[in-house]
């Protein structure tokens, strides 16, 4: 049995059973108890468990993230909510030089089990500081996972299984999709960190999208199916570890692939998929592998210049159908 | 001897010993770099010895602390073995980290070490997380926070400072003020007391002399038990002096200290002589059990080097594991190798 929640809701829930569940699971953060976020996703949560379980910190993002990951190395397991996913900056030597690099460091004898959940997604009229799409920064670095949920049924099973997870996790949500209803199941679920999800089959284009992403390649295949042209779109759900069998599976069955994500196209996430692509089915390919991903310029706050910097359906499609109809993309 | 100070014999030698052990350990891997038979470089405990082990005195195996780069002294003074300190040193697999942290990152989960830290002030974070912890799951223990008058510049510091002091955390942050940051005078970079900034917070805090293992062991006792009451938590600024340089290779350093300076700290307050003299006095111990002691332990460190010289690397097949844990091996795991 399902039923239609918003990802917000998907999330609470998400964080409400496992805090059931298990009573070493905190929640710290900036306004994280009474206000519930200023995106109203943890609403309710501290009533349930209280001011010792969903605890409030100052300003502080590199304090609550450093005290984070002393907790998780001691017994607990923080759910460390960061604002935005545009303050990732403030915290990177906690997460990237401490967090990342204990249990390796350590040789296996200390580990850090901690899930950060912050956002990322352009086009809120938010401008340069509150508009990124970060995951990429993280993703480069060994000994953190990090999974970028694309609707409510992947928000829940992945936060779940974050939680659970032995290691540091960070997960992007975006969070201009907190409203958006999908299907959910009642019953308890989990998805494993690593394995993709073919949404969608088709023999002539595979369309690889992460987070918000997804919905574009999704749409961008309805536009293709009309022209004629079957697009497969494929959710790597995580970005560390990747499913590449799924990926490259689906590529060796196209002969063509785009990947679109909504981070800066340079040295991103879209160069990342896209080498191993190349790299690993180069005798597949009929066309080279497209990147789309958000354009390499600060988000920029007026609506008419902002919607121009991050992929859209329409983009997709046309660069689909020239590789289907073998038009070169990227002409001399 | 007065009563209480029999009682306290044990505890007096075994202080004693630890300073011992921390100076034969930073003498050998002194030799070890100047012989080239180190890789890397490392940073001397040496001088310092009393405030690490005045202060794990008063720690059991539960308490926890988290270190530094300059991390020997704290991790031997919890407990940490001398053979298997040398062999993470020398990178060798049976090292407290399998040879994957090396100096600057030694930690020791069953004596409650959360390991050394090569960022400077990125452990304060970390211990009181762990105090967190400790309030949160209900345990007793204490956590205490070892960083140098460097890492006091460092913003993380205040932030968890601020956030110990809201929620009344049973941690101890000890300052080792040993006069410099690498090439740097304390007083040229900081401004007012450091004192004054922990008690901003509303954090009671301690001067206390770095070089007598007695007064520092006295007022961490005293602090650990009120921490253990819920009264934490507190600061303690440790005067002490690195007889070494910066790190093993900072050799030429009169453009920075004295030789005279150094002389004089060591001439007159070596914490190790300085507590002979004491034990003496007081009549706990003899001038032959006290260099029977010197002597054992030099023979026990020797022995430690010989066997981490002769310890074997970590095979090739560890380079990606302990990358996750639960993970064997973390480049297939990446690429969505099933586990
Ligand atoms: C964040 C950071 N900045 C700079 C360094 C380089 N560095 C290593 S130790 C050190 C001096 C630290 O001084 P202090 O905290 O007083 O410790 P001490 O070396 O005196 O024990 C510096 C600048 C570093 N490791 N980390
Ligand atoms: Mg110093």
């Amino acid at each position: 049995m399902t039923r239609d929640i918003t990802l917000s809701q998907a999330v609470n829930e998400a964080i409400a059973e496992e805090m059931r569940r298990d009573e070493t699971v905190i929640l710290i953060g900036e306004d994280v108890a009474e206000a519930g976020t200023p995106f109203k996703v943890l609403s309710g949560l501290v009533e349930e468990f209280g001011t010792d379980r969903v605890i409030d910190t100052p300003i502080a993002e590199p304090g609550f993230m450093g005290i984070a990951v002393g907790a998780a190395m001691t017994g607990l397991r923080p759910i460390v909510d960061l604002m935005f996913g545009d303050f990732l900056y403030l915290v990177m030597d906690q997460l990237c030089n401490q967090a990342a690099k204990t249990h390796y460091m350590s040789g296996g004898k200390l580990n850090v089990p901690l899930v950060l959940r912050t956002n990322l997604g352009a086009t809120r009229r938010s401008a340069a500081q509150h508009s990124q799409s970060l995951h990429a920064l993280v993703a480069h670095i060994p000994g953190l996972k990090v999974a970028m949920p694309s609707s409510a049924y992947e928000a829940k099973g992945l936060l779940k299984a974050a939680i659970r997870d032995d290691n540091p996790v960070v997960i992007f949500e975006d969070k201009l999709m907190y409203q958006d209803k999908a299907p959910v199941p009642e019953e308890e679920y989990l998805l494993p960190l690593g394995e993709a999800a073919i949404l969608r089959e088709g023999p002539e284009v595979t369309l690889i999208g992460t987070s918000s992403m997804r919905q574009v390649c999704e749409k961008a295949a309805e536009i293709l199916e009309a022209d004629g042209i079957g697009a497969e779109v494929v959710d790597p759900r995580t970005l560390v570890p990747l499913d590449e069998g799924t990926i490259l599976g689906s590529v060796r069955k196209t002969s063509r692939a785009i990947v679109v994500d909504e981070g800066h196209q340079n040295f991103g996430v879209t160069a990342e998929i896209a080498a191993r692509i190349s790299e690993k089915a180069f005798y597949y390919l009929d066309a080279p592998v497209i990147r789309m991903g958000a354009m390499d310029v600060p988000v920029p706050f007026s609506p008419a210049l902002e919607d121009l910097t991050v992929p859209t359906p329409e983009g997709v499609a046309a660069n689909a159908r020239a590789l289907v109809r073998g038009v070169p993309v990227h002409a001399p | 001897m007065p009563r209480d100070k029999q009682a306290n014999a044990e505890a007096y030698l075994r202080m004693y010993r630890q300073m011992v052990r921390i100076r034969a350990f930073e003498d050998n891997a002194n030799q070890l770099y100047l012989n080239a038979k180190m890789p890397g470089l490392t940073h001397m405990y040496s001088g310092q010895e009393a405030v690490a082990v005045g202060i794990c005195e008063a720690l059991t195996d539960e308490d926890r602390i988290t270190s530094t780069h300059r991390g020997h002294g704290h991790c031997l003074a919890k407990g940490a073995e001398l053979k298997l300190m040398f062999c993470e040193l020398l990178g060798k697999e049976e090292g407290y980290c399998r040879g994957k942290g090396g100096s600057m990152h030694i930690a020791d989960q069953a004596h409650g070490n959360l390991g050394a830290n090569a960022i400077v002030g990125g452990s304060a974070g970390i211990a009181t997380g762990a105090a967190l912890s400790a309030k949160r799951l209900g345990r007793n223990y204490v956590t205490v926070c070892f960083f140098g008058d460097g890492a006091t510049a460092q913003g993380l510091w205040y932030e968890v400072m601020n956030m110990a002091a809201l929620w009344k955390l049973p941690v101890i942050y000890a300052c080792e003020n040993n006069g410099y940051s690498e090439y740097t005078s304390t007083d040229e970079v900081v401004a007012g007391s450091l004192t004054a900034r922990a008690e901003a917070f509303g954090i009671e805090a301690h001067q206390v002399d770095g070089q007598d293992v007695l007064a520092v062991n006295k007022c961490s006792t005293e602090l650990a038990e009120r921490c253990r009451r819920g009264e934490g938590p507190f600061f303690m600024e440790l005067e002490t002096y690195r007889y070494h340089g910066h790190h093993v290779g900072d050799i030429n350093r009169d453009y920075y200290r004295s030789k005279e300076e150094e002389a004089r700290w060591k001439a007159d307050r070596d914490p190790i002589i300085n507590f002979g003299r004491w034990l003496l006095s007081e009549g706990v111990a003899t001038k032959k059990e006290l260099v029977a002691i010197d002597s054992e332990i030099g023979d026990e460190a020797a022995a430690a080097v010989e066997y981490a010289l002769a310890a074997p690397y970590p095979d090739a097949i560890e380079v990606d594991m302990h990358v996750f844990k639960g993970v064997e091996h973390a480049l297939p795991y990446m690429s969505g190798a099933r586990q």
